[in-house]
Order: C-alpha cells, then sequence, then structure tokens
C-alpha cells in the first residue's frame, strides 16, 4: 500500500470516527462541535477548525478559567513577589504549590512561588467588601516576609461580583510601602478560557510594572547581546536547559519570563535588544506592546528537540552578528554528540510508534519536533485554548492527515483514542487515568509527569527516555484492553 | 394560632414604603397581632417609626464587628418597638462598596435559622427601591414573603418601579408561590392619580387595596420617629392606616400571580392618562434646533 493511499484511508477514517462522536450530542451541539473536529489537509494555511469559542455546557472540558491563566501560569513563578489569591479560599488553595516552575531561592525568606497567600473571604468581605481585608493583608506580608519585592492582587471571580477597587488599594499601599502591588482583574468568569487570563496578566505587566521606578530605576549597563526568555516556566527546569545554551553561543541573558523570574527582571525587560518567545499564545502580547513601545523585535523559537534546536539557534543567532553566528554553530556542534547518543539509543526502541497529543497552547505543535526525532508519530493534536494563530503555526508540524481537535471534550478524546490506537497519548492529569486504565501508555505533558527538563539538549536525553519508559514499560503487556 | 402570614412591601426608592409599612404594622399591632419587621435596607431605617430610633446594631453590622454572623445572638438584633412590634434590620455596607443584595441573603438566613420567625402572626420585609438583583429578591423567594405589597403613586417612575416589582414576582411566582396582594397608592396629588392607580392594578391582574390621602400629619410623626398611629391615634390619616390594616388581614390568601405589562403597553397607558404627552414618531431623536428648522 502506498502512502498516499494509506493518507487517504486515514482521512477517511477520521472523516467517519468525527462523524461518529458528533452523532452522540443533541443536534445544535453537534453542529457546534463538528466545528472544532477535522483532519489537517497539507497545504491549507490553517487546520481547519474553528478555536477560542465558547466551550457548550455540559460537555467536559478541559479547559481552566482566566483566574488559571493569570496566576497560574504568567504571575506565579515570579519568585520574589507575593501572590495573592484574593477571594474565597479555594481558588488559592487548588492551585497551590505551583506548576513544578522551578526556582533558586529559600521559601519563606526570598521566594514565595510555592507558598498559598489568599484572603479566604468570609460572607461579611462578600457583604461589605474586601478591600480593607487587602489592605490588611498587603501589611501582614510586609511584617512577616519583609523581603518581598512586590505583590500581585489576582482576583477571583466575587471580587469582580461585588466590584471592589483592588486597583485603589493596590495603589494607596504601593505608595505606603514602596513597592509594587499589581492588581489583577482576571476574575474566572471573563472571557472562554485561561487564555484571557494570560492576556490581563501580560497587560497587567505591562501597565504597572514597566516604567514604574522611574528615577528609581536602577543603571542598566546594556551589552548588544541582550536577550530575553519570555514564555518559558521553567518546569523541571526548562529555562535553565535553555538558557546555558543561549549563554554558551554568547548571548546574555537578562530576563527570563517568568520560569525562575523576578520583579527585577521584568523591569528590566525593555532593555533586551531580542525577545525569545517559546509560548507564544501566553506572553505574544506583551512582546508586541515591547515592540511598539520600545521597539524590540521579538521572535518565535523552539527548544523541543534537536532537530528545532538547531534550527532556532541558528534563527536567533541571525539577528546578530558573525560572533554569535558561530557561537551558534559551536553551541550545535559540541551538542550533536549528545542527541546522536540519544537518537541511537532509543531511536530503535520507538520508531513508528503513534501518539496523541492535547495540550494547552503551544506545545500541541512544539513537541512534534522532539517526537519525530525520535522516529515517533503525531497522528492527532489539538488545543485547550489556542486562537486561530496558533492553528496557522500549526500546518509547519503536522502531517497530512493529523487528526485535529479542539477544546476537545473527555468523551471525544476517549472516543477518538479508543479508534485510533495511539502506543501513547499525551495530555494532562485528568486525562491520565482515563488512557492508563483503557491500557495506553501516557505521559503528562503540562508538568512533564514530575520530570523534565524537556527544553534544551539536555532536556531532550530526559523527554527521550521519558517516553521509552512510557511507551515502552512492560506492565502494558501484562494487560488487554477491552477493545 | 393562625398560620403566619408572610408580606412583603416594595416599591419606588422614595414613595414612602417604610412610613407606610411602618404606619400599617402599627394598626396591625394594635388589632392584637404579634408581628416581625425585617428591614431589608442598608440604611437600616426600616424601623425607625416603631423604635423611636434608628436600629442600633443591625445583623450585617454586629457580625462585621464580631467577625462572622456565626457570632451573634438573636437577643443581640432583635428589638422591641411600638405595642411590642419585634424589629430587626439586616443592615448592610457603605454606598459603593461589597455586595448590599449578599447582605440581605445573609441576614434573612440568619433569622431563619436563629428561630425569629416562631410564636408570630406577621412577618413583615420591606425592601429598598427596585428589585435591582437576586439578592433584593430573597424576600419573595420559596417559604420567604407569600404576598407582596407595592407602595406606588401616580408618577411615572413609580409605575414603571411597579410594573418591575411584578416581573420579579412573576418569575417567582410559580417556583415559590409568591402573589401580588396588590397596591398601596400613597398619594403624590398628580393628576387623576386614584383613576390611573386603579388602571395600574388591574393591567396588573391585582387590585388597588387602598388609595392613603397625604396628609401632613405624617411629616409631624416622622419629626418624632413615629408613626401617625402612635402620635396620632385619633386623627383621620390614623384611622386611614387603620382601614388599610384591615383590609391586608382580609386580604389573606386572595393574592393573585401578576401580569406586568410591555413598556410600550405602559406608555399607552400614561398617555391615556395624559401623564406622558403623546408626540409625533418623526420628532423622536430630534434636538430642538433639528425640530425648529
Amino acid at each position: 500500500m502506498s502512502d498516499n493511499a494509506g493518507v487517504k484511508e486515514i482521512k477517511e477514517r477520521n472523516k467517519q470516527l468525527i462523524g461518529e462522536v458528533l452523532t452522540a450530542y443533541p443536534e445544535k451541539t453537534a453542529k457546534k462541535r463538528a466545528k472544532h473536529l477535522a483532519t489537517f489537509e497539507e497545504g491549507k494555511s490553517d487546520c481547519g477548525v474553528k478555536s477560542n469559542l465558547k466551550t457548550i455546557p455540559g460537555v467536559m472540558t478541559i479547559r481552566g478559567c482566566a483566574y488559571a491563566g493569570a496566576k497560574g501560569v504568567v504571575w506565579r513563578p515570579i519568585k520574589d513577589m507575593v501572590h495573592i489569591s484574593h477571594g474565597p479560599v479555594g481558588c488559592g488553595q487548588y492551585s497551590w504549590a505551583a506548576r513544578r516552575n522551578y526556582f533558586v531561592g529559600t521559601t519563606g525568606v526570598d521566594a514565595f512561588a510555592t507558598m498559598q497567600f489568599t484572603s479566604d473571604f468570609q460572607e461579611n468581605d462578600i457583604v461589605f467588601g474586601g478591600d480593607k481585608k487587602l489592605a490588611k493583608i498587603i501589611d501582614e506580608i510586609e511584617v512577616i516576609f519583609p523581603l518581598n519585592k512586590g505583590i500581585s492582587v489576582l482576583s477571583e471571580c466575587p471580587v469582580g461580583l461585588i466590584g471592589d477597587d483592588i486597583e485603589g488599594v493596590s495603589k494607596a499601599k504601593a505608595k505606603q510601602i514602596g513597592k509594587t502591588i499589581v492588581p489583577v482583574r482576571c476574575e474566572g468568569f471573563r472571557g472562554i478560557s485561561q487564555s484571557l487570563g494570560h492576556h490581563i496578566a501580560n497587560d497587567s505587566i505591562r501597565d504597572h510594572v514597566f516604567g514604574k521606578l522611574g528615577d528609581k530605576a536602577p543603571r542598566f549597563e546594556s551589552t548588544p547581546y541582550d536577550v530575553t526568555i519570555i514564555g518559558d516556566y521553567n518546569i523541571g527546569g526548562d529555562a535553565w536547559a535553555s538558557r546555558i545554551l543561549l549563554e554558551e553561543m554568547g548571548l546574555r541573558v537578562i530576563a527570563q519570563w517568568s520560569g525562575d523570574g523576578t520583579l527585577a527582571e521584568l523591569e528590566s525587560t525593555p532593555h533586551a535588544k531580542l525577545n525569545l518567545i517559546h509560548c507564544y499564545r501566553s506572553m505574544n502580547y506583551i512582546s508586541r506592546h515591547m515592540e511598539e513601545k520600545y521597539g524590540i523585535p521579538w521572535i518565535e523559537y523552539n527548544f523541543f528537540g534537536p532537530t528545532k534546536i538547531a534550527e532556532s539557534l541558528r534563527s536567533i543567532a541571525s539577528h546578530f552578528d558573525d560572533k554569535i553566528k558561530e557561537g551558534a554553530e559551536r553551541v550545535i556542534a559540541k551538542y550533536t554528540a549528545l542527541s546522536n547518543a540519544v537518537v541511537e539509543k532509543y531511536r530503535p526502541r520507538l520508531e513508528g510508534k503513534k501518539v496523541m497529543l492535547f495540550v494547552g497552547g503551544l506545545r500541541p505543535r512544539h513537541v512534534i519536533g522532539a517526537y519525530e526525532d525520535l522516529g515517533i508519530e503525531i497522528v492527532g493534536t489539538g488545543y485547550e485554548f489556542g486562537h486561530n494563530d496558533d492553528y496557522q503555526r500549526t500546518t509547519h508540524y503536522v502531517k497530512d492527515g493529523t487528526l485535529i481537535y479542539d477544546d476537545i471534550t473527555s468523551f471525544e478524546f476517549e472516543k477518538f483514542v479508543e479508534k485510533v490506537k495511539p502506543d501513547m497519548v499525551g495530555s494532562g492529569i485528568k486525562e491520565k487515568y482515563i488512557f492508563q486504565k483503557m491500557g495506553i501508555p501516557f505521559r503528562q505533558m503540562h508538568s512533564w509527569d514530575y520530570s523534565g527538563p524537556y527544553h534544551g539538549y539536555d532536556g531532550f536525553a530526559v523527554f527521550a527516555r521519558d517516553m521509552d519508559m512510557a511507551i515502552n514499560a512492560p506492565v502494558w503487556k501484562m494487560t488487554k484492553a477491552p477493545y | 394560632m393562625a398560620k403566619l402570614r408572610q408580606i412583603a412591601f416594595y416599591g419606588k426608592g422614595g414613595i414612602g414604603k417604610s412610613t407606610t409599612s411602618q404606619n400599617t404594622l402599627a394598626a396591625l399591632a394594635e388589632m392584637g397581632q404579634k408581628i416581625l419587621i425585617v428591614g431589608c435596607d442598608p440604611k437600616a431605617d426600616s424601623t425607625r417609626l416603631i423604635l423611636h430610633a434608628k436600629a442600633q446594631n443591625s445583623i450585617l453590622s454586629l457580625a462585621a464587628e464580631k467577625g462572622t454572623i456565626e457570632d451573634i445572638e438573636l437577643e443581640e438584633v432583635m428589638k422591641y418597638g411600638y405595642q411590642k412590634i419585634r424589629c430587626v434590620e439586616s443592615g448592610g455596607p457603605e454606598p459603593g462598596v461589597g455586595c448590599a443584595g449578599r447582605g440581605v441573603i445573609t441576614a434573612i438566613n440568619f433569622l431563619e435559622e436563629n428561630g425569629a420567625y416562631e410564636n408570630l402572626d406577621y412577618v413583615s420585609y420591606d425592601v429598598l427601591g427596585d428589585v435591582v438583583c437576586g439578592g433584593f429578591a430573597m424576600p419573595i423567594r420559596e417559604n420567604k414573603a407569600q404576598e407582596i405589597y407595592i407602595v406606588m403613586s401616580g408618577e411615572m417612575m413609580a409605575m414603571y418601579a411597579a410594573n418591575n416589582i411584578s416581573k420579579g414576582i412573576l418569575k417567582y411566582a410559580n417556583s415559590g408561590g409568591v402573589r401580588l396582594g396588590g397596591l398601596i397608592c400613597n398619594e403624590r396629588q398628580t393628576d387623576k392619580e386614584l383613576e390611573l392607580a386603579e388602571n395600574m392594578a388591574k393591567k396588573l391582574g391585582s387590585k388597588l387595596i387602598y388609595f392613603v390621602p397625604r396628609d401632613n400629619v405624617v411629616q409631624h410623626a416622622e419629626l418624632r420617629r413615629m408613626t401617625v398611629i402612635e402620635y396620632a391615634p385619633d386623627s383621620t390619616q390614623a384611622e386611614h392606616y387603620r382601614t388599610l390594616a384591615h383590609k391586608i388581614h382580609e386580604n389573606a390568601g386572595q393574592g393573585v400571580i401578576p401580569t406586568p405589562i410591555t413598556m410600550d403597553e405602559l406608555e399607552e397607558m400614561l398617555m391615556e392618562h395624559g401623564i406622558i404627552k403623546n408626540i409625533d414618531e418623526s420628532l423622536i431623536g430630534k434636538k430642538a434646533s433639528e425640530v425648529a428648522a
């Protein structure tokens, strides 16, 4: 059977499969969901799906809320600030301890990312407003954690409903204690997914961090090689494995956004010569703003797998002089032996395996190169909260006939996996046990399943080992799938 | 003992709800009825004429002082006034902060949980202004007030408010059994006021319970923080309030599901009675200068 015939067959199967899952829905729901499910057609400029639309009530979505995006993703990794979950206790409690955004520092002394600060709203705070309580919390934080560099106030739903003036309190208290206090209007009911929370958080940095130091800004000694890492949350040490490559090629990383990041790094970012964006979805907003306001160009890069890393290092170097270009080649050469050894070891064990992905706003496309370096094929992918521009970018990664699913429902995901029978599924914690119980290997592609880093050459070695460990674990031969 | 009657007074802000309700309830108390007034207004002035003072401890102010609502006892917030009428005020936040609607919900839940409704003939809720949010609709929800009395006058905005409140009642009528008891017109001496009030009541599928004429004795009593019933028991006005009280007392179980009308119907009715003038459709949205040209 030729490849073309194979792709045709797959496309036909996908069509049937999509039709099949849609029959389970009421007519109106089926009509809406149909727009989010498609097969990628080679040569098209997007993936053929609608995205960034409201989830249909009644389905089991995998999405989060604006608060999750603003607090959990963007703000919390800034380690030297205290992040207050402002509202009733649950939102802070269930997002406690971070997404494994590694950091250097002493928790409770000069680092606060894994602690929970909440205003723990009671009935009285709803009725009388929580502004006074917020002011009191800020005072207490100053006393108990004097080494904090600033505070973010992350608004939960009720705060928005009762119209508390967190901006007013933040401004007054910032003046009083002489530190940055950032009010963030990321009420969970706003928008349709965590994506709006990223945007709101980006805007809050623009409005309450950039240019706010005035005369008090420390002197910044610029070099021609100042870059930033934007949209790397240092999950399992990702940003560190990325940073060393940039530094080895001769660049100076002046800020990490926001994994292992600090308030000072955010403040000095406008001095960068080039902003390097890893997670486009969550931080393109601030990058565009800096381009407009400070004339800083930005580029997207991809540090998953040796093929994409080499491409990215060269593309980053192309913005600098020969010294950096040579540096990029030197780095690529230095790590080739390592990545070759990884490929040699794992590729024979993984060649031809099929994987389905469903992740947030970047990885559904960005990790594909790393899988392909190991001979693994991605047969289906989709975003929780990607927008149209993400699906356009995805076309550069996926093969003809790839099954595409936007904001997939739990039901659809189960059905698709049941029929497509991939060798592994890569998604989040909520999905993990469903598929493992179906007898299918699984890796968490949000948290790296308590492993990592996966970025950079060092990360690739860990990634390859983890995928092998999941797919080739002997346990799967001892289970029998019920279909 | 007869079944507990739960009633509520609604109406546009400034229409005289609190005055009308307190005078009526004072008259009911004279008739030997055991009454509890629940003021559902952050200003906490729904029981002022009965207590001769603004209630010192509203439920919510005390809760704020003590930390939580669970820390307060019924006795601390329930005061006895004229004719042993029991009075509580929900209280609420200062204007512009927090959520007064949630405050009403919190306060009513507190009263129910603490047995405030035992050994009573009447519970009366006095609710501020329009039904602006879910919190202020609390008294008309399931197992709360069964009869709503809307205080209104012949002014246009009072009619709008009466119609809106009827919409609120209609929303909860089927799930909770709340009914519109009727309209009470508090005379403002506008043109054809009685006729208009009767017509409005008819449109809503209800009736005008009573037309309370305007009398300065009401102001005199108010200045002394008293009801007319107490201040001038022999006055004609006191007699009016007694009649109103009798009518409400006899109105038990006679409430209806209201039939609120559309804005267009309401405007048409007001035109009919000459409250608003009919103008040419083509003039709508035109400035004076444009009309002159």
